[in-house]
């Protein structure tokens, strides 16, 4: 790539050692990695919507400089809740941070607006892509460019840096956003926020409503934009399956709480994930096996 | 025959430039912020009001400037007071924001400024000029003042219409009237683009009060014109500017038209008495369009798609 749109040292992304080797102890992770290794952090947090509905319950995650990881979990369980607490966009849906930290780089953000976050480099993709329905692709990926201040030309290498990860985008460059097919959409909304020129993304199910083919292009291209760039991501999915073959690190969320977390690879070896996350079961069912899950599901979740 | 209708036609399309100005408001705030702003009335009489008055004190282009800088002010207190406080509230709580605004500011400039009818003196030609007398006996009777103003508003317009189109501010603006939340997330902040937006609609209150009033005299009927821009919205859809423009030239010529054409007919035909087209033509022309074409002449279509 000529011009890179991210701004992480990709040497430094691709020496860093897998950060979760040892055995998981999910209370230390944060402060456990060296804090330079570490993007982000989020350290205990709770979320309440409405100042009475208790959404997030304690919730800790970090991400690795230059990785993805995966935040999982069903319909509800608060993936959304979680990545809009770390963009700031939850005051504007009268949901409010209450107790824990969230240190992005090292430094607490949670005070901050939705657009100091973006300047310092972490940029939300939100659910349903919400492109901006009135506006050109190329407007729309303009609008991503709205907080940087380095002039038109660097703006314009971008744009052009962003159609060589997104062909389609180049071919659909003047149509109007509203009217392009929900993959285009989906590619529009990750272009746009790579215009911030972003160290970290917060991804929101980009898989949602897609067909197989096109999520399987999409989730390529991030992984590209990862390596190449190294833009660290957190990507919320209900799609276990995609998001744990591309991810290295994966959480499982589960009414507001983590309940499991691991590499990827050991959770799609994880017995309970294989039944209630990959759809995927034992052969000898109706066994004490079952009751045996049972009372392991019954532990994550006390 | 043709001559009169002309000038009439002339006469209307210039009234219809301030029809659009005054619609203008409406367009830009209903745009970047899906809010309808009914206060934009009130805003054009308050703007009026204190240039008549700063004028009394100060020369007229200090008095214009001043004038400025109070709309700016107004702008920073309504979006400090409301509308900070109302994001992310339904479309009708913001709508019923904007009537307090409306009855307040109302109040409020009689308490600062005073009630009685006041004068903005442009220093505008008053004498009519004749044209095209070569083609039409007398020639066409034009008022100078009324095609200054009109030039004005279309100077004003254009220069809108480029800052939304192609500035990058105007394409946030644009963005933020798309999706507020997408333009949030893209690091676009809210609060400095609606400050803007209503900044913009209180200059262009401005100088669509300076306009009318040094043409009628400022007083309180001077808001009323803005209920002249709710057909001009609908003809030309809220949220385009080209459509606020020329809905208001067609509802300025249509109703001077239909005076003068309209009401002899309506005379002769069936006996009635014909006066008073003018107050209800732009309404009726208002709601067949509703029928027809609900998103107006140039309304951006609602795109819908799953
Ligand atoms: N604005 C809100 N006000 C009140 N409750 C909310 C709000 N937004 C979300 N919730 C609740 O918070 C919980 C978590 O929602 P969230 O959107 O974070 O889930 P999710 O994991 O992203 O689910 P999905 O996979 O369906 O997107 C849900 O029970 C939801 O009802
Ligand atoms: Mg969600």
């Amino acid at each position: 790539m000529s011009a890179p749109v991210g701004t992480v040292d990709k040497t430094e992304a691709a020496a860093t050692p897998p950060p979760h080797a040892s055995a998981p102890s999910r209370r230390s992770r944060a402060d456990g990695i060296g804090a330079a290794s570490v993007i982000l952090a989020l350290n205990n947090i709770e979320v309440v919507y409405n100042h009475v509905i208790l959404v997030l319950k304690g919730v800790s995650l970090s991400v690795p400089k230059g990785h993805i990881v995966a935040l999982l979990g069903a319909n509800g369980a608060g993936k959304s809740t979680t990545l809009k607490a770390i963009s700031n966009l939850l005051r504007a849906e009268r949901g409010e941070v209450t107790k824990g930290s969230i240190l992005f780089e090292g430094d607490e953000v949670h005070s901050l607006t939705a657009n100091d976050l973006v300047k310092r480099g972490c940029i939300q993709v939100m659910e349903g892509r919400h492109c901006f329905a009135h506006l050109t692709i190329e407007e729309n990926l303009l609008t991503g460019a709205y907080t940087r201040r380095d002039g038109n030309a660097a703006i314009k290498r971008d744009i052009e840096n962003v159609y060589t990860y997104f062909p389609r985008l180049r071919e659909r460059r003047t149509s109007i956003a509203g009217y392009t097919s929900g993959g285009e959409q989906q590619m529009c909304a990750i272009g746009r926020a790579l215009m911030s020129r972003p160290k970290m993304i917060l991804l929101d199910e980009p898989s949602m409503g897609l067909a197989p083919q096109i999520v399987e292009e999409i989730f390529g291209i991030v992984k590209n934009l990862n390596v190449k760039e190294g833009v660290s991501f957190l990507l919320a999915e209900q799609n276990t399956n995609m998001a744990l073959r591309y991810a290295s690190y994966g959480y499982i969320l589960e009414n507001g709480r983590v309940v499991l977390d691991g590499e990827a690879s050991a959770l799609s070896e994880n017995e309970d994930v294989k039944e209630f996350y990959l759809g995927v079961a034992e052969g000898k069912r109706k066994s004490f096996r079952d009751l045996k899950h049972y009372k392991r599901r019954k532990r994550w979740l006390a | 025959m043709l001559g009169p209708i002309l000038e009439t036609l002339i006469g209307g399309l210039l009234t219809g430039v301030l029809y659009s100005l005054v619609a203008l408001g409406f367009v830009l705030i209903f745009k970047a912020s899906g809010v309808f702003n009914f206060a934009q009335g009130v805003m054009v009489l308050f703007a009026a009001l204190s240039v008549a008055r700063l004028s009394e004190f100060f020369p007229m282009p200090i008095a214009i400037a001043l004038a400025v800088v109070v709309m700016i002010a107004l702008a920073y207190a309504i979006e400090f007071l409301v509308l900070r406080r109302l994001v992310n509230q339904e479309g009708i709580i913001l709508f019923m924001a904007t009537l307090g605004v409306t009855y307040f500011l109302e109040g409020f400039g009689q308490t600062v400024w005073g009630s009685d009818i006041y004068k903005i003196d442009l220093g505008m030609p008053k004498n009519p000029i004749f044209v095209l007398e070569s083609v039409f006996p007398g020639g066409l009777l034009i008022d100078p003042s009324e095609l200054i103003a009109a030039l004005i508003c279309a100077i004003m317009v254009v220069a809108l219409a480029i800052f939304f189109q192609v500035t990058r501010v105007g394409r946030a603006l644009r963005a933020v009237a798309d999706d507020h939340q997408a333009a949030q997330s893209v690091g676009i902040p809210l609060n400095q683009i609606w400050l803007m937006v209503w900044a913009v609609a209180g200059i262009v209150a401005l100088v669509a009060g300076m306009m009318w009033g040094a043409k009628l005299g400022v007083q309180f009927s001077l808001s009323l014109v803005a209920l002249k821009a709710l057909p001009v919205l609908i003809l030309g859809g809220f949220t385009s500017i080209p459509g606020a423009i020329v809905g208001g030239l067609i509802i300025g010529a249509g109703e001077k038209l239909a005076e003068v054409v309209l009401g002899p007919v309506l005379i002769r035909m069936f006996d009635l008495a014909g006066g008073g087209i003018e107050n209800w033509f732009a309404y009726v022309l208002a709601l067949m369009f509703l029928l027809v074409r609900p998103q107006g002449l140039f309304g951006e279509k609602i795109i819908e798609r799953v």
